[in-house]
């Protein structure tokens, strides 16, 4: 069994070096995951208090199209797999100190990337209806703290899917291998991560406002 | 090789686990099978679960690494957002019915 150097995620003993190296790294990675899950935390809280100010306008059982964010819900769960098989892919395909990333880590990331543009899709048509609708993040206390939080949360989830196309322009140019493998595993660790708040937007906000 | 192979049927376990506890919520919700108060706690319940699920099998992280204060720093940014959470959701509910 290899020895792990900090929790989770991780290249394993096989990638030698590039291991060792990215533990600081990484473990910096976590500490920024832990203050945007904070951030976070926060954005729930003030939508949990907001939940019931209106302000006489539609509330979320008018707004909230289900089917569209169980579609968003799927790409997701299916864009965490293939993080998770790109990160495996980097880990095993090749072996260990290889001197470049292997190619099925990049088409992984393609993959990853299509799921992350449907959800985007969905997410950012939602929205648009609506403000078409009338309701606005001025239009209640409600639809700012909606707007915060789901919005935040998309915010993060294009600049993951901006960070997945220059990994991937970086693997079809071969360089800096060590660099790009600690690359790839922070961001798989921050895709993770995302889906993790999602699972808190669906259940809170989504589900919870159908009752 | 064999490593592989038990990490890739740990993604295959945690994704179906999470598929699993994403459809009931889901199911639940669109067929209206259960009183207002009960699909909340089945969707509360569940939520948990999953985040523990997509923790423990998409990010690596269990208690039994050596490099215990990596999981205190989780641990800790848990302990924070329940005080957080819960003390904000605990004052406001308190003072909106004060007002009432």
């Amino acid at each position: 069994m290899t020895t792990h150097l900090y929790p989770g995620l991780n290249l394993g003993e096989a990638h030698g070096e590039d291991h060792e190296r990215s533990e600081t790294v990484v473990f910096g990675f976590w500490v920024f995951l832990m203050s945007d899950l904070i951030f976070f935390g926060m954005l729930f809280a003030t939508y949990l208090v907001m939940r019931d100010s209106t302000a006489g306008g539609p509330g979320p059982k008018e707004l909230f199209d289900l089917t569209s964010v169980s579609l968003q819900t799927a790409a997701l769960l299916f864009s965490s797999l293939t993080c998770g098989m790109a990160t495996l892919a980097m880990k095993h395909d090749e072996k260990g100190d290889s001197p470049v990333v292997p190619r099925s880590v990049g088409l992984w990331l393609v993959v990853t990337l299509c799921f992350g543009l449907m959800f985007l899709f969905f997410e950012i048509r939602d929205f648009l209806e609506m403000f078409a609708a009338g309701s606005t993040p001025m239009r209640s206390g409600w639809m700012s703290a909606f707007t915060a939080l789901v919005g935040l949360h998309g915010l993060h989830i294009t600049v993951g899917l901006i960070w997945i196309m220059v990994l991937i322009n970086q693997i079809e140019m071969k360089s800096l291998e060590g660099v790009i493998k600690r690359r790839v595993m922070i961001w798989a660790l921050y895709w993770h991560f995302l889906d993790i708040i999602w699972i808190g937007i669906f259940s809170v906000v989504f589900l919870g406002g159908m009752l | 090789m064999s490593q592989k192979n038990t990490e890739h049927g740990q993604y295959v376990l945690g994704f179906i686990l999470a598929v699993v506890l994403t459809v009931i919520p889901f199911w639940i919700v669109f067929a209206e099978a259960l009183s207002a108060s009960r699909t909340a706690l089945v969707i509360g319940i569940c939520a948990v679960v999953q985040a523990i699920v997509h923790v423990r099998f998409f990010l690596h992280v269990d208690l039994s690494r050596q490099k215990r204060e990596d999981l205190d720093l989780i641990l800790f940014t848990l302990l924070l957002l329940i005080i957080f959470i819960g003390g904000t959701v605990w004052i406001m509910t308190d003072l909106h019915h004060r007002m009432h």
